[in-house]
């Protein structure tokens, strides 16, 4: 070995030791549990086959989970990836307070998303919601028939999408500008020239040429909100009657709530076919980029 | 002709569309966060008085909600529990990430890039596919409700994170400057310690600060590892322990949002570009 392929194993090793027994490890074990019989008191581990899993996809509350899996994160990324580029496209040229702009719209994204979610909990708040409020006082509600936000379970879903598209919009704003201020000037210019319009320019011209960096925004977009479970257990706890709950967030009442650490473990491992998707379209998304 | 940057020159229409949707967004995002700051100081009875115009006050502002939470409420606690947590894991992602980062791009030849992107690939495995084995390693290690826990635990997204965004600001490094140090007589491991980090300085400060801040972020792990009040994080501590059974004192939580929020924002928009930066040309060049 070169001295200095001696030296580089040596200075790579802690990193690959720590991973590989925090990251590694418990991913294995994850699936070790998944097909176990592992509770919070338990010693020793049963293999017991799929019987977890069978268990699980027999749950009605499971299965709605999953299916709120789903809807939770295509509802919120068509959300996230409009509202993102209207704002990205609003907010690229320079203009008086674009400073203050950036900050304010930047405020879902870097407070503590626990915290902001709990700012929304009390402005959707059943009796004091500022919502309900203003709706009454435009009269397009009935001041004793204000909607239950969190208490009607469509209401309920509907907030924890909104809620979570609103902490993701200015991550996938910072992207998208990122991605639209490298697009050479002279190239919309042009075709502005040429009398393409505004609209025209943008769907044929920058959209296609963003489109590398709108997948990198959607794919960390779809990571983020998949596997989240923070805004459901601020806001709902998955209620009302589990119709609100996701994958991560069951997984945690039955597998640390519940004590069942085998059937927690068999939800969350349901979310692995979709990470190792997003892992292979990341790893397409890289190489691609790297030819160019 | 318009000014450099600002794009294909617009009509009056486009530029009064930005400016609606500048205005709708920033109102929108940034909506309860002015909540926070008004319910903050507003009086309880004021708060739930339906009859009052919820957007300003209806009653004289009050410190009330401050006082309580500053004098009742383990919120100090669990600022400095967050500070102590995010230091120590700060300490620990730099000491594995910078050598590790370095190595991958200079010492390894032709395998480092390959490894690098298998790195950032583990920072794609959640804490909630990842929590339920750590608990039990957590207690096997007897650290359970122990802010070591966390301290052990967080580094599982700040390593592969941080070493990610390492390896562009090493990969920009021209090689001369080593190559010349060596000529004089440093060996590889100096050149590192004694060019490469001061160089790096500024990598090295981004590193930190979004450490700390997905510190910070960070909510599963502290809510299952951690069962006691006093050893909580602001992120959990909050949410869950300002609130007593069904009694929301809103104006204490809001304060507490608003006050651990706020230093982190200011913070983390200082060093946002080079976030991006690290996020974006690492995925897409």
């Amino acid at each position: 070995m070169r001295p200095s392929t001696r030296l580089g194993v040596a200075m790579f090793a802690p990193a690959l030791l720590y991973i590989t027994a925090l990251i590694g490890l418990p991913l294995a074990l994850a699936f070790l549990y998944s097909v176990g019989d592992v509770t919070v008191g338990s010693v020793g581990w049963h293999f017991v086959g799929l019987r977890n899993f069978e268990s699980v996809l027999q749950s009605p509350s499971f299965r709605r989970a999953l299916l709120n899996s789903f809807v939770f994160t295509v509802a919120t990324q068509v959300i996230v990836i409009v509202c993102a580029n209207v704002l990205a496209l609003a907010l690229e040229a320079p203009f008086r307070g674009r400073g203050v702009v950036r900050f304010l719209v930047l405020l879902p994204w870097v407070a503590p998303i626990s915290l902001g979610a709990i700012g929304w909990k009390w402005i959707l708040d059943s009796i004091y919601s500022v919502i309900n409020w203003t709706l009454v006082h435009l009269h397009l509600v009935k001041p004793f028939d204000a909607p239950m936000w969190l208490g009607d379970p469509v209401l309920a879903m509907a907030s924890v999408v909104l809620v979570h598209s609103w902490r993701m919009i200015p991550f996938s704003t910072v992207i998208l500008l990122a991605g639209l201020t490298s697009i050479p000037r002279e190239i919309p210019e042009a075709a502005a020239v040429d009398g393409a319009g505004f609209w025209r320019t943008h769907f044929t011209i920058t959209l296609p040429m963003m489109a590398p960096i709108i997948n990198v925004a959607v794919l960390f977009g779809v990571i983020f909100t998949f596997t989240d479970m923070t805004v459901v257990y601020i806001l709902t706890r998955g209620g009302p009657y589990d119709t609100t709950q996701v994958l991560p967030s069951l997984a945690f009442f039955t597998g640390i709530l519940g004590s069942d650490l085998a059937e927690g473990a068999a939800i969350s491992v349901f979310l692995v076919p979709i990470l190792v998707a997003i892992a292979l379209l990341m790893l397409r998304v890289a190489h691609r980029a790297e030819v160019v | 002709m318009a000014a450099p940057g600002s794009g294909p020159p617009r009509s009056p229409a486009t530029r009064a569309g930005r400016w609606v949707v500048v205005v709708a967004f920033s109102v929108l995002l940034a909506f309860p966060f002015y909540w926070m700051v008004i319910t903050t100081f507003k009086q309880t009875s004021d708060l739930y008085d339906t009859t009052h115009n919820p957007f300003i006050f209806g009653a004289a502002p009050t410190l009330d909600h401050l006082r309580l939470l500053f004098g009742e409420t383990l919120f100090l606690r669990w600022f400095l529990n967050t500070t102590v947590v995010g230091a120590a894991v700060v300490a620990i992602t730099l000491a594995l990430a910078v050598p590790a980062a370095y190595a991958l791009t200079r010492l390894t030849g032709s395998w480092g890039p390959r490894v690098g992107m298998g790195i950032f690939l583990t920072y794609l495995v959640p804490p909630t596919l990842l929590f339920i084995p750590l608990s039990r390693v957590v207690a096997r290690l007897g650290l359970q409700d122990s802010l070591w826990s966390i301290i052990l635990v967080y580094p599982t997204f700040t390593v592969p994170f941080s070493i990610w965004l390492l390896m562009g600001f090493f990969k920009s490094i021209p090689r001369d400057i080593e190559d010349a140090a060596l000529v004089d007589g440093l060996t590889r491991f100096q050149a590192f310690l004694q060019l490469i980090i001061p160089i790096s300085r500024s990598g090295i400060l981004t590193v930190v600060i979004f450490t700390f801040t997905l510190v910070t972020q960070e909510f599963v792990y502290a809510l299952t590892f951690i069962s006691s009040a006093s050893h909580q994080t602001v992120g959990v501590g909050v949410p869950i322990y300002l609130v007593r059974g069904d009694v929301y004192f809103w104006g204490s939580l809001m304060a507490a949002c608003l006050i651990a929020s706020l230093p982190i924002a200011f913070v983390y928009n200082l060093f946002l570009d080079r976030f991006i930066a690290g996020f974006t040309v690492g995925a897409v060049k």
